[in-house]
């Protein structure tokens, strides 16, 4: 995907459709040829993984749309007919709600395995914002796809989430009234959803295919963070190396995604959404989905209606600021013995936030969400733009083939990570 | 893996193969090895992981468990006068049930089967030959036929003008086939389960 | 060691949402787990069990509760109490079925037939609430609609593949406590496990009011037991078929994973 092809086709047919439209050369100076660095570990497989995930939940649901109606009175009703009448409709719903909660398991590793190696640094700033973009899609398509059975998770859901948007000042009401298209969360609000969950993943689609081509014209970062110098020796063809590699961590995450549809499928569901959706009656206890608590947290840590919105589309938002907000000049957390605490403690916190999130918002519970709020945001604004002044990094090898070599030694987490995959050799 | 491997027995869908960067066709030496045995069972067994994750996206588009519950319906005849017709739905399409007046049976049994585009006696189209029962689908193109209408007094599409004798047999027009008998049975005197 | 850090903390993600409790209102006490032949990977409904809870919901419990997304054919269904089709269709002609329009255009009661839907008891929920004072919840999807909050770490051990894992029987433990709750014989309505205590519904079940034909006991927690199991098949009608295919999948999952390590491990062999 970046800059012309050398690739001649062997065949005449092939020759032929080259010269007039050159995909193949494409295809192969993108995923065959394509140069990956040769210390990859398998935290560098979960954008394969994110991508398998993307066409499941696409294909998944283009296929569940044949069978689900989007209006009040039909919308569960349908649900209920796919889980019951519908050849194989179990399998293809249970796969697309639990894909669902895999993707967003993937792409957290994916996102921290950058934090970690510091992937969003120069030169890769718009590849990393890019998939801060894709993340708020995928937030808004997972969040719109949770109202469409309509169950009472679903309703209460997306009315506590539309009202969000009526702290903002002034415009609050009209916005929040013009995006439920009524006065309360009702059909049109639904129809409108069903329509955008649709429409969404093609979106994703489309800014994933930049995020590869971006990717493809810096080439990867890896564990050590420093670049490739020599590209025969730092360096390893993308097919096979590359393909068998991602395909094996495909199966197993297929295997673990597995489990969970066949056996425990509704482990990461709410009951509550298997009652049909009431107006009239609010659950005791209103969660988001797992994947979106450690924001609720944040936003309910907000004493404040207008602060908490703020505070919570901030979370969000800060991310697309850290090639910028980092002043380190090593990337990787490998060398960063300093900075390296402060991440494993920022991971702590947002399981922290996320488990706050599912509590109610009462008491000590508050408080301590206010406290992991407070160090998520300082981890960004306090910590990244500092610790690059202070801190001494360890020293780097001097290239990704050197890095290889010294295997088990330096000491570091990320090299003995690196270094105990029996492949990079 | 950047050796070349020149197999002259290689066609040229082989090598398109090694264009898309197969990399079985790339590992391939002229004597099977180990290795190539087991990536061809690797490649194998992803096969057959894609063939089984598709079959359950293409098997959900068949009828569901409750269209296939309604396939067959119940009809009570007994107030279909003689020389009226009525029409019912089955599986989303119309049903023509008649109740053929003296002259139409013998109508129908009289026509030379020789003649016929679809040759088929009247006996061999009906249960009890006053009930005729025939799917109301033009076997042209897939519109509704009018009843008692046309130049053989049974049915006539108005689409592309096909004529249908009292019987339901195609006698002149662009369909190619006789109206279809849909499986039915009587369950009593005048009542029939189609289906 | 980093991986393992990284695994802890995808499952932690993972596990987030269990502690999001479905049924978290106060006063009610946490149900006790039951032993279900249909539990863990490799769980099948007893189909005696489903005929024995089928006939409890028929005499005792259909009067007030609907099931209403449950066809009569469900019930010779593979997986579920698989009574024969002549029984299906004779039970099914006991109901009267709201169809039509006729000629006239009027809605007419006809016997049921195999592909209808149980008719509910009540025309709407209004008229459920106006006859006896609360909604009786429909039963259809109802053990999946009900559940109990595990707590940490117990929730996090409900997700995983080892002995007393993959639990996702909350909801019929909690309706078989419910049933075996009614503690005070002077307060028809007070319930131990019911959030708050105070349920509408007073004990329906005792011993022997419903004459079982296979030898089974005729107690309240048989009675209890059966119909839960029921309600579990009513809202998870394939759940036999998900377990048996899980298993063709996982073992697929499994070969072709390891043929695939070891494939990477040949091409790997190369990066010398």
């Amino acid at each position: 995907m970046s800059g012309p092809s050398t690739y001649v086709p062997k065949s005449a047919i092939g020759r032929w459709f080259e010269s007039r439209l050159p995909i193949m050369g494409l295809i192969h100076s993108s995923f065959v040829v394509y140069p990956t660095p040769r210390n990859l570990n398998y935290f560098w497989t979960f954008g394969g993984i994110l991508s398998l995930m993307l066409g499941l939940q696409i294909i998944t649901g283009i296929v569940l749309v044949m069978h689900y109606t989007p209006h009040v009175d039909y919308a569960f009703a349908s649900v209920e007919h796919i889980m019951r009448d519908v050849n194989w409709g179990w399998l293809i719903r249970y796969a697309h709600a639990n894909g669902a909660s895999m993707f967003f398991i993937a792409v957290y590793i994916h996102m921290l395995r950058g934090l970690y190696y510091g992937s969003y640094k120069a030169p890769r700033e718009v590849l990393w914002i890019l998939g801060v973009i894709i993340f708020l899609l995928m937030m808004a398509t997972a969040f719109m796809g949770y109202v469409l059975p309509w169950g009472q998770m679903s309703f209460w859901g997306a009315t506590v989430i539309t009202n969000l948007f009526s702290a903002i000042p002034l415009v609050g009401d009209a916005i929040t009234i013009w995006l439920w298209g009524g006065y309360s969360v009702d059909n049109p609000t639904l129809n409108r959803f069903f329509s955008l969950h649709y429409l969404l993943p093609f979106m994703i689609a489309g800014v994933v295919i930049l995020h590869v081509w971006a990717l493809h014209v810096t080439g990867q970062n890896n564990p050590t963070g420093v670049e490739v110098k020599d590209v025969k020796r730092d360096t390893l063809p993308f097919t096979p190396y590359a393909t068998v590699k991602d395909g094996f961590a495909m199966v197993v995450f297929l295997a673990f995604f597995s489990w969970f549809i066949f056996y425990v499928p509704n482990y990461l569901g709410h009951a509550d959404n298997y009652i049909p959706a009431n107006p009239l009656v609010t659950p005791p206890h209103i969660v988001p989905e797992w994947y979106f608590l450690p924001f609720y947290a944040i936003l309910r840590a907000i004493p404040d209606k207008l602060g908490g919105v703020i505070a919570m589309f901030g979370a969000i938002a800060v991310l697309a600021f850290l090639p910028w907000l980092d002043t380190s000049r090593v990337r990787s957390a490998a060398f960063r013995p300093v900075y390296r605490v402060f991440f494993w403690v920022f991971v702590i916190c947002c399981i922290g936030l996320g488990y706050l999130g599912a509590m109610p918002a009462e008491g000590g519970y508050v408080i301590a969400s206010q406290i992991l709020t407070f160090y998520y945001f300082a981890f960004f604004l306090l910590v990244m733009p500092l610790l690059g002044l202070f801190e001494t990094p360890k020293p780097l090898p001097a290239s990704i083939a050197d890095s290889v070599l010294m295997r088990g030694g330096g000491g570091s987490a990320m090299a003995t990570g690196a270094a105990s995959a029996p492949e990079t050799k | 893996m950047r050796a070349k491997d020149e197999r002259s027995a290689a066609a040229a869908a082989g090598r398109l193969g090694q264009d898309l960067g197969v990399i079985v066709a790339e590992a391939t030496t002229v004597e099977p090895t180990r290795r190539d045995f087991l990536y061809i069972t690797t490649a194998a067994m992803g096969a057959v992981g894609a063939g089984a994750v598709a079959w359950p996206l293409i098997s959900q588009m068949s009828p569901d468990a409750s269209t296939l519950a309604l396939a067959s319906t119940e009809v009570d005849l007994s107030a279909l006068a003689e020389g009226s017709s009525m029409t019912v739905k089955w599986r989303g399409k119309p049903v023509f049930v008649r109740h053929r007046t003296k002259k139409e049976i013998e109508e129908a049994a009289a026509t030379p089967i020789a003649q016929l585009p679809d040759p088929q006696a009247d006996a061999q189209r009906v249960k009890k030959p006053e009930f005729l029962v025939v799917i109301g689908v033009c076997t042209h193109l897939g519109c509704v036929p009018l009843g008692q209408q046309g130049d053989y007094h049974g049915w006539f599409c108005p689409c592309h003008g096909s004529h249908y004798d009292t019987s339901g047999r195609i006698r002149k027009g662009p369909a190619p086939k006789n109206l279809e008998v849909p499986s039915y049975s009587f369950i009593a005197d005048t009542k029939i389960k189609i289906g | 060691m980093i991986k393992t850090k990284f695994s802890l903390l995808a499952l932690g993600f993972a596990a987030l949402v269990a502690a999001a409790p479905a049924q978290a209102a106060g006063g009610g006490k946490t149900p006790e787990r039951q032993n279900w032949s249909f539990a863990g990977p490799f769980g099948s409904f007893d189909r005696a069990q489903l005929q024995r809870g089928f006939q409890v919901y028929r005499e005792v419990c259909a009067s007030c509760h609907g099931l209403q997304r449950i066809a009569f054919r469900n019930l010779s269904d593979p997986g579920g109490p698989m009574f024969s089709e002549a029984q299906v269709k004779a039970l099914a002609a006991e109901y009267k079925v709201k169809d039509g329009p006729n000629d006239a255009g009027e809605m007419y009661e006809r016997p049921g037939r195999a592909s209808d839907r149980f008719p509910s008891p009540f025309p709407n929920e209004i008229a459920a609430a106006a006859a006896l004072g609360a909604v009786p919840p429909d039963f259809s999807v109802l053990a999946k609609a009900r559940s109990y909050s595990r707590g940490f770490p117990l929730f996090l051990i409900d997700a995983l593949p080892i002995p007393g894992g993959a639990y996702q029987e909350h909801g019929v433990d909690y309706i078989v406590s419910l049933l075996n709750g009614y503690s005070k014989p002077d307060d028809p309505n007070w319930n131990d496990y019911f959030p708050g205590n105070k349920i509408g519904m007073a004990n329906p079940l005792g011993d022997g009011v419903v004459e079982y034909t296979d030898g089974s006991p005729k107690t309240a927690r048989q009675y209890a037991a059966d119909v839960a199991a029921l309600m579990m098949w009513t809202a998870e009608p394939k759940l036999e078929e998900r377990k048996q295919t899980g298993l063709r999948v996982m073992a697929f999952l499994l070969v072709f994973a390891g043929l695939l390590y070891y494939t990477k491990k040949k091409v790997w062999a190369d990066a010398h």
